[in-house]
């Protein structure tokens, strides 16, 4: 369903993805690590069309289209949603409103009539339960005043109420406790449907341990430099980085898939 | 001394058929405001309160006046409604300057909200007694002539603890055939303990030019509580220049909110003076401006009392080639300890055209105080605008919602729940450009 | 809270005003020409100094002009009147000296050296601060140029105006009146018509000033004014770091002050600029004092460049003074940092002007108001982003401290914005000294004097960082001094 070949992004002239190439298929969960720097939030902001960043060469299809030919709000709409790093927040705006407005525009898109007041509001109290996210939070206004944690449970309740095919986590579990991080990953997997396919960015496997990624990789200096399987994941966690850095000064480095 | 020249010649010519029009009380001060008047002249922009605003441009041209006070032939009641739903209002009408009399609907005992000629007349010494002395002619010169020309307006009178529960709508209706200057005088006087609520709509019924001036004086006594609103729904081919004057005595408390959603030039000028210890005002501006819209508003809050708070929270948001203007001074008095005052202005400009003058000013000649201002001129958040689209919002929708929250957090400031949703939902509509300018406005009902 | 009130009167107490430290005269013979103004007295300024043609006619040009204006009055300022024909516009301490004022050390009058000496600036270079050079000035006349020739094997021109004019004429001629025109104002004006001495800088190309440069003024003379001008030019990518420090001896009448100093800042380069301003400030009745108005602007003309105001404004009877910046390169960055303190019946006027012109500027503002006694003190500031400034910032904080309640402290900022793509910001406190830190202090064993001294350099200190450090501890020792009886 995702399909990236040679991807060249950066930021200010600067380039930090240096040729992606990766395959998602439907249902797969892939987990991007690599330490600070490597390219993982460029490539996921890539991914979904931040204006900040440019890209310089490569392509993306999604589904067959051409992603980078349209606009975030059209990614979206076919599907695509990235949970945050740091999701921003928006005074003023009322979580109701503003899901109510996101979930009407992609129904827009799809050219379905608009969902009424009731059946949203069903659906918002549904899908909060879900991530255990406190009915207060829904009438404040978008990440306004949350904590670390609910921001991030925030982002996997919008998850939740836009149904993607493909969700980007961006260090979701970042700033996370371990009852927290156990109610976002299970909140996740709860909602997740079979075809639903997933980028989990990460520096830790505590996260793996609940979502059970299918492909692991490792990002470095803006190149895809090993896949492995989940064990590739312990690997890291056991030995940190530097190995495969000396592996790939050593000459060898293994990209092929299990 | 070319602008000026016509006002003083009408008034010359004119004087007698004024008077006669009008009623003694209100007479009595023309002979001073056109002394007034011919020695100062229009301020010029070197006069620090008139800096953004060309007055003498703005009354150069010839407008008619209805000094003669020929009636409106219809009943503004059928030809124009401005209802706010679910609000019951006790509602009165101003046709130009002429306060359109008809029976009022039941308000309590000794309550007065009437024509200001008819109250000169039947209550001559309660009238005396207050006008004209907020508004002073001798310094400004929108006052003088307003004092010299003004005929009539509305009069409000909330007696002794008397809480006005219905709030007391007044629609001002500019309806001309010919280009037209309108001189309106509002007073009002609340007594020890009183209570009522203002609201002041501002439409134009007909596409020609309008020239007027407002002069309120608000009198609030001890303990006594008024709000004001005021919302503007004219016309690009508006001028107002409106002077807000208000004296709070001990412990009363007053909230004045104006909205401005469309018209040409506007000029609100509101002094406030905390007068009595414990005081407290609130004000509030909500400005919507683009095409050629200029709106200036300038505030002053005179502390001259002990433990009196001032908050003040501005905004505009700006397209197109508008010019928005904010000057708040707040003068903390020697002596008028533990001041709080607050004062927040925050602008946004939506294009490279337009163009904002803020300039808070705190003044402060007491010690034991805390005053604060910040002032912002800035655009929409680019990541908040990037995280709306991540979740499908398209790019005028995500404007739009931020939009709506910028003025939100004026309109929340509004005490009454239906006048508030009325407010979110017209400013809505102006955000989307859905809001006529008011040209047509016996149509739209 | 009768424990409250209790304290509060104990503070709230006048002690009598601690002594100007630099109040002394200095006995020397000075050439002073008649008092009054009129063209020949412009004529006879621009001949004692043996100036070209063009310079004359400059003055010449101001003068006229400044006939032509009106002393303005916009400022939140009393000004006592000012007589201007009862005023010497030259005052030379230097009489008996070569007409060029002195070469070397042996020439200048012993008494001279003693006054700076007094005032902490050695004029013989071992005696020096560390990496500083510098530029005494006395009434009209530069005394002495230290490090002179060290400075110019790297094609640093460091000299006094008067000499500029003679020995590098054409720069003198290309960038003087260029940032601060005789038209801008009326003190610039008068300035321009009968400006004595004061520092030229010039940093060739590349060049970074291997040491601190710094003007000391002294005003001596009676009944004189001090008209300075100082023009600095830092050349692509150079950078130079300037301080500028002031007294006056106490007198019972005003002393006018009007100066000018003008700063090129071409691509790449940088300049800080920084003043410990201690004229005179008047005794505590209020009598006598410098009356500081000046105009002080910077022209960030090249790309990438950068200029940085700092003053610590605790001297003078009336300061007027917006030391400004034109940002007119691409990416140029502005800085203006100020504290200034007010105390008995002193009123100060002062801040800043940020002009936006070019594309990605960025200016800073920051400013601290002290004010104390019966004086009156105004942050007013201008920031204004043209039409063509796209991405220009602005960020401006205003504080203002309050010590007393028969004082006053205003704020009076002008926003001006018509570019869609600029971000300016604008927030202003005021507040009294808190009376909690205050008894913190005492409860500590600091004596209030102390903890006012303690607090108020707290309160400064952001401005205070921003000053080289022999300038900083100067300043802080100001500051305390300055308000020294101010709270009981």
């Amino acid at each position: 369903m995702l399909e990236i070949r040679d991807l060249h992004a950066g930021i200010g002239g600067k380039a930090i993805l240096k040729g992606i190439s990766l395959t998602v298929r439907p249902g797969e969960i892939h987990a991007l690590m690599g330490q600070n720097g490597a390219g993982k939030s460029t490539l996921s902001n890539v991914l979904v069309g931040n204006p900040t960043y440019e890209v310089t060469g490569g392509s993306v299809t999604f589904n067959g289209k051409d992603l980078l030919a349209m606009k975030p709000e059209e990614r979206a709409h076919e599907g695509l949603f990235l949970s945050f790093q740091q999701p921003v927040e928006i005074p003023g705006v009322s979580m109701v409103n503003f899901m109510r407005a996101a979930v009407n525009a992609k129904r827009r898109y799809h050219g379905l009539e608009p969902m009424s007041a009731g059946d949203f509001l069903k659906m918002m109290r549904e899908k909060r339960k879900v991530v255990e996210l406190d009915s207060k939070l829904a009438n404040r206004s978008v990440n306004e005043g949350f904590s670390g944690g609910e921001k991030k449970r925030n982002e996997i309740f919008q998850m939740a109420m836009l149904e993607p095919t493909l969700a980007i986590l961006d260090e979701t579990d970042s700033g996370l406790d371990v009852d927290a991080l156990r109610i976002v990953a299970e909140g996740f997997n709860k909602l997740r449907r079979p075809e639903t396919s997933a980028i989990v960015i990460t520096h830790y496997q505590r996260l793996l341990d609940y979502l059970r990624p299918d492909v692991v990789h490792v990002l470095m200096d803006g190149r895809i430099v090993k896949t492995g399987g989940p064990e590739l994941a312990a690997e890291i966690e056991n030995r940190g980085f530097d190995w495969i850095r000396a592996e790939l000064s050593a000459g060898h480095t293994e990209t092929e898939r299990p | 001394m070319s602008s000026e020249r016509q006002y003083l010649d009408i008034f010359t010519a004119h004087r007698e058929m004024i008077d006669r029009h009008s009623a003694g009380v209100l007479n009595a001060l023309r002979g001073k405001a056109y002394d007034d008047f011919s020695r100062m002249g229009f301020p010029t922009r070197k006069v620090e309160r008139y800096k953004y605003t060309d007055v003498s441009a703005a009354f150069a041209p010839d407008y008619g006046l209805n000094l003669n006070r020929v009636k409106f032939a219809v009943d503004p009641r059928e030809a124009f409604r401005c209802e706010v739903p679910n609000l019951g209002t006790s509602l009165h009408f101003i046709v130009n300057d002429s306060f359109y009399s008809r029976p009022a609907p039941s308000l309590p005992e000794g309550v007065v909200v009437c024509s200001l000629k008819q109250a000169a007349e039947t209550y001559p010494d309660r009238v005396a007694a207050a006008y004209g002395r907020l508004a002073r002619t001798e310094k400004d010169a929108i006052n003088a002539l307003n004092t010299m020309l003004a005929q009539d307006g509305l009069f409000v009178y909330v007696p002794k603890g008397v809480e006005v529960e219905r709030t007391i709508q007044v629609v001002n209706l500019l309806r001309s055939d010919v280009d037209l200057m309108a001189n309106r005088r509002v007073l009002a006087v609340l007594e020890e303990g009183a209570r009522a609520r203002l609201l002041f709509c501002d439409h134009a019924a007909d596409d020609r030019n309008f020239l007027v001036t407002q002069v309120v004086e608000a009198f609030v006594g001890e303990r006594a509580s008024l709000e004001l609103y005021e919302l503007e729904e004219t016309h690009a081919k508006n001028h107002r220049f409106s002077n807000l004057y208000v004296d709070q005595q001990r412990d009363s408390r007053v909230t004045l909110c104006n909205f401005t959603l469309t018209g040409g030039l506007t000029r609100n000028r509101t002094d406030l003076t905390l007068s009595g210890e414990g005081a407290a005002a609130d004000l509030y501006g909500c400005v919507i401006a683009d095409g050629e819209q200029r709106v200036d508003n300038n505030t002053l809050i005179d502390h001259r009392a002990e433990r009196c708070t001032s908050n003040q929270l501005y905004k505009y948001v700006l397209d197109d080639a508008a010019v928005g203007a904010f000057a708040g001074r707040v003068l903390v008095r020697e002596g008028a300890q533990h001041s709080r005052s607050v004062e927040r202005n925050a602008n946004l400009c939506g294009t490279r055209e337009a163009r904002m003058y803020a300039q808070p000013m705190l003044e402060i000649y007491a010690d034991d105080v805390q005053c604060s201002h910040g002032s912002t001129v800035g655009q929409m958040d680019e990541q908040a605008l990037f995280y709306m689209r991540q979740r499908g919002i398209g790019l005028d929708e995500a404007r739009m919602l931020l939009k709506m929250a910028f003025a939100d957090e004026v309109i929340s400031a509004i005490g009454l729940d239906p006048l508030r949703n009325r407010l979110h939902h017209l400013v809505e509509k102006r955000f989307r450009g859905e809001l006529g300018h008011c040209s047509g406005c016996r149509l739209c009902k | 809270m009768r424990g409250r009130a209790d304290v509060k009167n104990r503070y709230v107490r006048e002690v009598t005003q601690k002594k100007y430290e630099y109040g002394f005269t200095t006995d020397v013979q000075t050439e002073v020409i008649e008092r009054g103004l009129n063209e020949d007295v412009v004529r006879l300024i621009s001949a004692k100094k043996e100036e070209p043609e063009w310079l004359l006619e400059f003055r010449l040009a101001a003068y006229r002009y400044w006939q032509t204006q009106e002393q303005p009055t916009w400022g939140h300022l009393t000004l006592p009147e000012i007589d201007y024909q009862a005023i010497s516009y030259y005052a030379d301490p230097t009489k008996g000296n070569k007409k060029n004022g002195p070469k070397s050390l042996d020439e200048i009058d012993p008494e001279l050296m003693k006054t700076f000496d007094k005032l902490g600036i050695p004029l013989e270079e071992r005696l020096a601060l560390s990496g500083t050079a510098v530029d005494a000035v006395m009434d009209s006349v530069s005394v002495k140029t230290t490090f002179k020739e060290k400075l110019s094997e790297r094609g640093i021109i460091f000299c006094s105006i008067s000499e500029a004019v003679r020995e590098y004429p054409d720069l003198v001629k290309q960038y003087l009146g260029s940032v601060v025109p005789y038209r801008d104002n009326y003190f610039a004006a008068l300035n321009s018509a009968v400006f004595s001495d004061g520092s030229f800088v010039y940093i060739p190309k590349g060049v970074r000033c291997p040491m601190e440069l710094s003007t000391y003024f002294r005003i001596n003379a009676r009944n004189t004014g001090q008209f300075e001008r100082t023009l600095i030019v830092c050349d692509d990518g150079g950078y130079v770091s300037y301080l500028e420090g002031c007294t006056a001896p106490m007198r019972d009448e005003n002393q006018l002050h009007a100066a000018i100093v003008e700063i090129v800042v071409n691509e790449n380069a940088e300049v800080k600029y920084s003043t410990v301003q201690n004229w005179y400030p008047g005794d505590a009745e209020g009598r006598g004092g410098v009356l500081n108005l000046v105009t002080k602007r910077g022209h960030l003309r090249g790309a990438n460049s950068k200029l940085s105001w700092t003053q610590v404004e605790t001297g003078s009877a009336v300061t007027w003074k917006y030391p400004s910046c034109v940002l007119s390169g691409d990416n140029s960055q502005a800085e203006f940092y100020s504290v200034a303190v007010t105390n008995h019946h002193q009123q100060a006027d002062t801040g800043t002007k940020m002009i936006h012109l070019g594309r990605n500027t960025k200016s800073t503002i920051i400013s601290k108001g002290i004010s104390a006694g019966k004086s009156q003190n105004s942050y007013r500031g201008l920031v204004r982003v043209a039409s063509k400034a796209d991405g220009a910032r602005n960020y401006s904080s205003c504080d203002s401290l309050l010590l007393g309640s028969e004082c006053g402290a205003h704020t009076f900022p002008y926003m001006d914005v018509c570019n869609d793509t600029a971000i300016v910001e604008h927030e202003a406190t005021t507040s009294k000294i808190s009376e909690e830190q205050l008894f913190y202090c005492n409860q500590r064993g600091i004596p209030t004097e102390e903890a006012v001294g303690l607090i108020v350099n707290g309160y400064a200190k952001d401005v205070i960082n921003k000053l080289p450090m022999e300038f900083a501890v100067e300043a802080q020792k100001l500051l305390s001094v300055s308000l020294e009886g101010t709270v009981g």
